[in-house]
């Protein structure tokens, strides 16, 4: 269980990014974050992910309060953010680096197998395309074994092709382990897609406005009629959410959506 | 399709076989299109020495040059003068990385350390290298010393901007990964900091080597009895402008062949680079 209790932040120059976020995620829950530009979800997500401390509030995961990167929790970036020095294999192994050399062989040539890329084991990061790239880095996050895995908008610098491919295999090795995902998008299609709740976030200074649970079996069709209304809820939420004269969903109260719907 | 494309696209720059012709024309036909000019001036030059239109006596011919080289080669001077300049330069370059590569790294990481001694660093680099040649003579004599300190002083400072520059331009976002996985401080820096500076690291090397033998030159220009400046100094006092053309190749011979050896030694801690390609230089 990952409780968020309050957790603002504001920022050295006094941008005011992030307040009074409340939360609990489910171990093995996928929850998007989404919401329009400087409405704090990069900053939850840091603050999550112990990279940036939070100025108020406090991150809780199974009791242990987070304040700096934690081995239970992975993060992926926007970039793929491979060591240019390091093969495939080795990037991917990055994490494993107090491990016995053979256990880490054998973790890396599994993670590399099940993204695929074991014909690339050798190559360097220069040499991959975006999406291969973008696997590796999944693959590098994953084969720790992280409790918790934090996505920040992996996939909105790839071409729709490739991020379709990425979002289902995400998915497949989500079922592997079943952390719990925690990914920040702009894309509803994305989150709807992916999660099992979106959470929509109101800019300046970022809160949670509102969240709707997205209750469709998996794998999730995205031409069927349900997928796309659950879009239109979500993008509902998101336009109201940028209208200032609508006011906050209570922040204490979980069962927000109840409140629109 | 797409797959496929993508494969041969990758195949094609990375295995050997499928370089070969690229690699052969590299290492072979470019060194030689680089020999032309050079080597046709000469040509020419001693086909005019030879004709008689002109007498070469400033100017010498490359056979004569040649001549003076092996002269000197067989009485023994000639490795006798090399040794002492490379002494010089090997004792003065590695005298100035070591300090260049502390300093740099003291003021690249810590930023107490940068505040407090690069204004200082700065201002001294500000100063002709030379301009400290008397005061050298002064504190540390006129012999070896001397000229090895001018040399480290050379090589001093672009080792120490080159380390502290690359330090503080590492990726912000790689530093990351490196703390999401919890690197401890010392293995931050060996498995962040010192990869990502290293390209950086070696191109100050390369300078730093440069500067070493421009100032081993005018180390030697003030009083040397031995070593390649003398063989140039004595070369203008007693009119041999054979044995000066002489020494000026043999220092361009000894400066490529350092800088080189630099290069192949890193290249393959720098094979990961986008933009290295081996032998390119060539």
């Amino acid at each position: 269980m990952l409780k968020l209790e309050r957790v603002g932040k504001t920022y050295p120059n006094g941008v005011h990014a992030l307040e009074r976020f409340s939360a609990e995620i489910r171990q093995g829950e996928i929850v998007a974050i989404i919401g329009g530009s400087g409405c704090g979800k990069s900053t939850l997500l840091r603050a999550i992910a112990g990279l940036d401390r939070a100025s108020s509030g406090s991150v809780v995961l199974d009791d242990i309060t987070i304040s700096a990167p934690h081995e239970k929790i992975g993060i992926i970036f926007q970039e793929p953010r491979l060591l240019p020095w390091l093969s495939v294999a080795d990037n991917i192994g990055f994490g494993l680096g107090d491990r016995p050399r053979s256990e880490r062989d054998a973790r890396v040539a599994a993670a590399l197998a099940r993204v695929g890329l074991a014909d690339k084991a050798k190559a360097w990061p220069r040499e991959l395309s975006g999406g291969q790239a973008q696997r590796v880095a999944i693959a590098r996050a994953l084969v720790p074994r992280p409790e918790v895995l934090l996505l920040d908008e992996p996939f909105s610098a790839l071409d729709a092709f490739t991020r379709r491919d990425l979002q289902d295999h995400l998915l497949d090795l989500w079922a592997d382990t079943r952390p719990t995902l925690i990914l920040v998008t702009h894309d509803v299609d994305e989150a709807v897609v992916l999660a099992d709740r979106v959470l929509v976030m109101r800019p300046r200074p970022g809160r949670l406005f509102e969240q709707i649970i997205i209750n469709l079996a998996r794998p999730r069709d995205r031409n069927s009629e349900l997928f796309d209304s659950f879009k239109r809820r979500v993008l509902t939420a998101l336009d109201r959410s940028l209208d200032r004269s609508v006011p906050d969903a209570d922040p204490k109260s979980t069962a927000g959506e109840a409140m629109w719907w | 399709m797409l797959m496929t494309l993508e494969t041969t696209a990758s195949a094609a720059t990375d295995t050997p076989t499928a370089t070969a012709p690229a690699g052969r024309w590299r290492r072979f036909a470019r060194p030689v299109l680089g020999l032309l000019l050079p080597v046709g001036l000469a040509l020419i030059w001693e086909a005019v020495v030879a004709a008689g239109w002109s007498n070469g006596r400033l100017v010498p011919p490359p056979s004569k040059v040649f001549a003076t080289i092996t002269e000197l080669a067989r009485s023994g001077e000639l490795i006798r003068h090399i040794t002492a300049t490379m002494t010089r330069v090997g004792a003065g370059f590695a005298l100035g990385v070591v300090a260049g590569t502390l300093f740099g790294a003291v003021s690249g990481y810590w930023g107490l350390a940068r505040r407090l001694l690069d204004p200082t660093v700065q201002a001294l680099r500000a100063i002709p290298s030379i301009a400290w040649v008397p005061l050298f003579i002064l504190w540390l004599g006129i012999f070896e010393t001397s000229k090895i300190a001018l040399i480290a002083v050379g090589v001093f400072f672009p080792v120490y901007l080159g380390v502290m520059g690359a330090i503080l331009s590492v990726d912000r976002k790689i530093v990351e990964v490196g703390r999401t996985f919890r690197l401890s401080g010392p293995a931050m820096i060996r498995r962040i900091l010192l990869p990502a500076v290293l390209p950086a690291y070696v191109v100050s090397l390369r300078v730093g080597l440069g500067l070493g033998w421009m100032f081993v030159v005018a180390a030697e220009f003030m009083g040397a009895s031995e070593g390649l400046g003398y063989l140039l100094i004595d070369g203008q006092q007693l009119g041999k402008p054979a044995q000066i053309l002489a020494a000026i190749v043999i220092f361009a011979i000894l400066g490529k062949t350092t800088d080189w050896l630099i290069e192949i030694s890193s290249a393959p801690l720098l094979r990961w680079q986008d933009a290295f390609r081996p032998g390119g230089e060539g």
